[in-house]
């Protein structure tokens, strides 16, 4: 049984006084899976945020259903196994972090040792210990991330949905929150959110959705959906004398670094066996993948994107 | 194990309690009252009616603007700033955020109403006056302020709040001027108009029911059955009214 799925939702909405109906979503269909980490992917105003309310019942769809847990949205008792961290969340201001949470708390009917003990665990787990009794105004806008995050484990729920929940944070807190979703999941724990980083969601999930214009261009894993042959190499070279090379083509120099580009694996075996005797020293050779970007921005462009990026450093080491 | 309605009212209580714009009303209701005082220096002889009237006037309009601007802050502001979302993400059916707000706000104004009361009460003790009809008149404020705060939730629900102030405040003044419905009825000859001034009558809140002001000031005799009535009414019109909120926030798209 899927934990979330969404069936032929389509949703519109009108300006004021207009009788024209704009669509934001197009019989979208899709199901996330018992214990998998599920990336909700796609530029500004693609739909994203409507398909998370319509999947909590915030907002209602034109046609189709929602089920959460193999039961209709609408009935409020399956989301006692639902926790939820809206965008940019806007909280409480006038509570403390530790009223916040014991307020959350207090509403899936703990008791009073329970709930004490449930929100200092959470504090310590967003790394927000010692500072649950100062107000949510004072609150920097990471900070805010990570106390919206620890209200929606309140009820250490089996399906989280976070939208956007890696945004506002520094490169620190961003880690914090990835490690957050893959202990989640470690512990069985279903997870759905949607994001603009795409490295992150390239690196944690297991499935990936791709929304544009309000349509779903394609769902699956990573590997499904991205061709993980290497493109092209891209091949830096310190002190080539001469500056020519028998194959590839040269795409900057500065200094004595050049970045060449080639395009298979014969043209880099020349390359790289014409580099000895020549005094050549190889700084570094980059194998160039798709990646989730490029194939997001040709569904958004609506073409074939030829440009692939290169695979950093670290990464091409990893994978060779 | 505080029912989830309790939860939310007792947060919304703790939300105004922390709001500056309830100790700004207070403060200048406690001015207000105290400057009856004043006031009746100015009068020879009736200087208990000036006190009684002024306090009573003074808690009216304080509790009245309590009910719009901290009933309509807290409802509107939270569909406004979206801290709604997180709350009915949790297992929160939405009549009991409707409710949960309105029972805040009926323990903020019990605060609030008691507190303005107290200084009236020590004021006229000063004076060595008491009358126990003013504890009635007091009690009969506070209900038509819930009355009010069921009327602000409910265009709360409806509109933004700068509308849902201008409304609620109309329909306190309307509230209480429905008795010229019955004037103007005598002078319409239309029996379509006579049917519609019929229907604006009973649909309209009757702010009337809550005021005896009046009687109370010139120490008059209240008639028997006011509180009841009162009470009654505010629990028919009052109910109608939530119900209507709740209504109309069950099919609302929070955008």
């Amino acid at each position: 049984m899927p934990v979330l799925e969404l069936s032929d939702i389509s949703k519109s909405y009108r300006t004021h006084l207009s009788i024209r109906k704009y669509w934001i979503l197009r019989d979208l269909s899709f199901t996330v899976r018992e214990g998998e980490i599920f990336g909700f992917i796609g530029p500004n105003g693609a739909g994203k945020t409507t398909t998370i309310k319509l999947a909590l019942g915030l907002i209602f769809p034109d046609t189709g259903s929602v089920r959460i847990f193999g039961q209709d949205v609408s009935r409020v008792e399956v989301r006692r196994r639902v926790g939820f961290l809206p965008e940019n969340p806007y909280l409480y201001d006038y509570l403390t972090g530790n009223e916040f949470l014991d307020f959350h708390a207090r509403l899936f009917g703990m008791g009073a040792s329970e709930r004490r003990r449930r929100v200092e665990e959470l504090l310590e787990r967003v790394g927000l210990a010692n500072r649950g009794t100062r107000q949510l105004r004072h609150y920097s806008k990471g900070m805010l991330q990570r106390i919206g995050l620890a209200q929606a484990l309140i009820n250490d729920p089996e399906l989280v949905i976070l939208d956007e929940p890696m945004s506002g944070l520094d490169p620190i807190g961003r880690r914090e929150v990835r490690d957050i979703i893959l202990d989640l999941k470690a512990r069985g724990r279903t997870v759905f959110f949607s994001t603009h980083i795409l490295a992150d969601t390239e690196m944690i999930c297991d499935r990936v959705g791709m929304l544009v214009r309000g349509s779903l261009k394609a769902v699956g894993t990573i590997d499904d959906l991205v061709a993980r042959d290497v493109r092209f190499w891209e091949v830096a070279v310190r002190g080539l004398r001469d500056g020519r090379l028998p194959a590839g083509r040269v795409v900057s120099r500065r200094d004595d670094l050049v970045l060449v580009r080639v395009d298979s694996q014969d043209e880099l075996k020349r390359v790289l066996s014409s580099l000895d005797g020549r005094g050549a020293a190889l700084v570094s050779v980059t194998p160039a993948r798709q990646s989730l970007e490029d194939l997001l921005i040709r569904e958004v462009r609506g073409g074939p994107e030829t440009g692939a990026r290169p695979t950093p450093p670290e990464e091409a080491r990893r994978a060779s | 194990m505080l029912p989830r309605i309790a939860v939310i009212a007792l947060n919304t209580f703790r939300e105004a309690i922390r709001n500056r714009v309830l100790y700004l009303l207070l403060i200048f209701a406690v001015a207000m009252i105290s400057f009856a005082q004043i006031l009746s220096l100015l009068t020879v002889g009736s200087e208990e009616k000036i006190i009684k009237d002024f306090g009573l006037a003074s808690i009216d309009i304080f509790g009245v603007l309590t009910s719009v601007f901290i009933g309509i802050g807290l409802v509107s502001r939270e569909i406004e700033r979206r801290t709604v979302y997180t709350l009915l993400a949790k297992p929160i059916h939405r009549f009991e955020f409707v409710l949960g707000k309105f029972g805040g706000l009926t323990i903020t104004l019990l605060v609030n109403t008691t507190v303005m009361a107290l200084w009236f009460f020590l004021i006229l003790a000063l004076k060595g006056i008491f009358d126990p009809n003013l504890i009635v008149a007091v009690f009969l404020l506070y209900l038509q302020f819930l009355l009010i705060t069921a009327l602000a939730v409910l265009f709360s629900c409806l509109s933004s709040p700068i509308l849902s102030s201008i409304m609620t405040l109309a329909l306190y003044v309307i509230g209480h001027l429905l008795w010229s419905f019955d004037l103007l009825k005598a002078k319409i000859v239309s029996p379509a108009g006579r049917v519609l001034c019929d229907v604006l009558y009973y649909v309209l809140p009757n702010l009337g029911n809550f005021d005896i002001k009046g009687p109370v000031v010139h120490g008059l005799p209240i008639g028997p059955g006011v509180v009841g009535a009162a009470l009654l009414y505010l629990l028919l019109y009052g109910s109608a009214v939530l119900a209507g909120a709740c209504a109309i926030f069950q099919g609302k798209e929070l955008q």
